[in-house]
């Protein structure tokens, strides 16, 4: 305790006392107590890698929510909504409610029915082998170089707010993940999950409550954002006519084409990370709920991530400024606003908390990843194209050494980040080169019964490769924002949702192009996969309150209502 | 909901609520009687105690109503 105590006494924005370390590590005793317990429940292929399919939908939804609020969301999107206002809060309600309602109602359905274990799985059941292999492969590298910049960013703010040795932290969250999720696989990633997800809004809620009884209410603090900074901070569409009239540089098509449409819609119903939670539950009924119930709290987390960024602009005395300029001037960045406001309103007991959530936002995120990517290896790439016929068993240990390499290669990321930072700009770039392209494909293949094998395959790829490429074309000539974003005053963001656009566009006219002069499966192959040949089964007779639908009309109601009161 | 063995998940929330809330809670009332040096703000609505306690609160009726194996009883 001394010693840890004794680590903290660098430089950094707040101090522990006792009580705070005593919280913090009651945590780790308690995520790997959880490891440790569930490690004889995981003994199977279907245990390990999809927690036996028998969760229910709360813990599947919360789980499905908090594998996404991990990576760098609480820290990123306060800092986000700093600097940008509430206009961050769009990628909390359009950039998030409509695919998860989309994911729960439309597309779940083939998902559970085709019992695949994951989305490369789909693929391969689709579109055949080579659609599997180019998915999958790309999953698998991306995520473990996500995991590791996760890795890297949460012992940078460590490092930051505490004054932590950035390899002790690194060490010790990474190990943390690495035996939780090798004893108890997906069970153990998501019972943590549930767990990280209650302890973030523990630790982070006290902070909007006092925020705006300090400020005077959201009437208060709208005032002092239009002394301090501009009344364009607090609304959501009316600036979004013009490109240079809001503080994001966006237009709104950027934000419902690209984001709503594209990018949300690619995220929340093909990334692996997400949809492996929900396919772990006991029912189809509870498999549509998930989505559905995450997205209901998903409405609520602009209260602790994006309110905080408001307050901040509000009541901090100091300026808040870019990284660079931070690091230049010893000022304090965008990404600190959530830490000053703890260390603002939070004594000891309530510091520690609000670390603690800090670091389960982070370990969350790491954990998903790093659960997704030894699901991907195993059965898409390990038996799918390197070892066929083994034993359940056989594979069982296979995911558990995969999981300590995925952790292993991850903090071989993190050091790699530590040194290039610019990888970190290009691995995200990566990212989002794949998902969009993903979506037109998996939606294709669940919705069109006519799209073919080459058509999934080539659309794919021309989608990613095009994404790529225009990526490309703007770094070597910045003149291209015009063409590709569509203005020459778009930001980063603006061009990431036209990018995603454009290139889901190009994967849909080529997979459509190609199916047509290539030859379809028979339908016979086609059921449980596609629409229109596969029968949904009944949900049975069971009362409005229990029916996914019924939920999901209610989440979109708020979901409206919350975007015309704060227009 | 107690799926994962005989523990259910929310009972493992339940213990860690309880835990916290105990432990910032004390703290909170600790902090009554011997004010930190460096005064936060708004510490005279003395958040450690009340969140403390409503933490203790949720965490104790979730021990409570998720203890492991209470159907055999």
């Amino acid at each position: 305790m001394t010693l840890l105590l004794a680590a903290a006494n660098a430089s950094r924005l707040v101090h522990l006392s006792t009580v705070d370390l005593v919280i913090i590590i009651f945590y780790f005793i308690l995520v790997l107590a959880i490891g440790f317990y569930l490690k004889g429940q995981a003994n199977t292929g279907e245990d390990f890698f999809m927690a036996g399919r028998e969760m229910t939908a709360w813990i599947a939804g919360l789980s499905f929510l908090s594998a996404n609020l991990g990576s760098l969301e609480l820290m990123g999107w306060a800092g986000a909504s700093y600097q940008y206002g509430i206009l961050a809060a769009h990628w909390y309600w359009i950039g998030a409610i409509p695919a998860m309602l989309f994911l729960a109602l439309v597309m779940m359905p083939f998902y559970y029915i085709s019992k695949t274990h994951s989305v490369p799985g789909y693929l391969k059941l689709r579109f055949g082998e080579p659609s599997r292999a180019l998915s999958s492969v790309s999953f698998a590298f991306m995520t473990v170089l996500m995991s590791g910049i996760n890795m890297y960013s949460m012992a940078l703010v460590l490092k930051i707010v505490l004054g932590w040795d950035i390899n002790f932290s690194i060490l010790i969250s990474s190990v943390t993940v690495a035996i939780y999720v090798a004893l108890g696989g997906l069970r153990s990633a998501i019972f943590n999950e549930v767990l990280q997800f209650i302890l973030i809004w523990a630790g982070a809620l006290l902070i909007p409550i006092l925020g705006l009884i300090e400020a005077g209410g959201w009437s208060g603090l709208k005032a002092r954002i239009a002394t301090n900074a501009s009344a364009e901070y607090t609304h959501l569409w009316s600036t979004l006519g013009k490109f240079n009239d809001n503080p994001m540089g966006i237009h709104w098509t950027g934000i419902v084409f690209g984001l709503g449409a594209i990018i949300s819609m690619g995220y929340w119903t093909t990334d692996f990370l997400v949809v492996q939670r929900v396919l772990s539950a006991k029912d189809l009924r509870a498999a549509k709920m998930a989505p559905i119930i995450g997205a209901g709290f998903k409405m609520l987390v602009p209260f602790i991530v994006i309110l905080p960024g408001l307050l901040g602009l509000a009541l901090l005395d100091t300026k808040l400024v870019g990284e660079t300029q931070a690091v230049a001037t010893g000022g304090h960045s965008y990404n600190e606003v959530l830490p000053l406001m703890l260390a603002r309103y939070c004594g000891p007991g309530l510091l520690g908390l609000g670390i603690t959530a800090l670091i389960a936002g982070f370990m969350s995120g790491m954990a998903g990843n790093v659960s997704a990517f030894t699901t991907v290896w195993t059965y898409d790439i390990y038996r799918a194209l390197i070892k066929k016929d083994a034993s359940d068993a056989h594979y069982v240990s296979m995911g558990r050494w995969s999981t300590v390499v995925g952790v292993a290669i991850s903090i071989g990321t993190a050091y790699l980040v530590m040194d290039f930072k610019s990888i970190m700009d290009y691995v995200q770039a990566l990212f989002s080169f794949f998902i969009a392209p993903l979506f037109g494909t998996v939606l294709l293949g669940m919705l069109w019964k006519r799209a073919s094998s080459a058509g999934g395959f080539w659309g794919l790829l021309a989608g990613t490769a095009s994404s790529v490429g225009m990526w490309a074309w703007v770094k070597m000539d910045p003149s291209a924002l015009r063409y590709v974003a569509l203005s020459p005053y778009a930001r980063d963001m603006a061009e990431n949702m036209y990018r995603a656009l454009w290139s889901c566009l190009i994967c849909v006219i080529v997979t459509v192009a190609v199916s047509l002069v290539t030859k379809p499966k028979p339908d016979a192959e086609l059921k449980g996969l596609v629409y229109g040949v596969t029968e949904i089964p009944s949900e049975g007779y069971v009362s409005t309150l229990q029916r996914p639908w019924f939920w999901a009309a209610v989440v979109g109601v708020i979901f409206v209502a919350l975007n015309i009161i704060f227009w | 909901m107690k799926k994962g063995g005989s523990i259910s998940i929310w009972f493992f929330i339940g213990i860690s609520l309880l835990v916290n809330g105990v432990l910032i809670c004390g703290a909170g009332i600790y902090q009554l009687f011997y004010p930190p040096q460096k005064e936060l703000v708004l510490a005279r609505l003395h958040a450690g105690v009340w969140w403390g306690a409503f933490l203790a609160i949720i965490g104790a009726v979730y021990c409570i109503h998720f203890v492991p194996n209470k159907d055999r009883r």
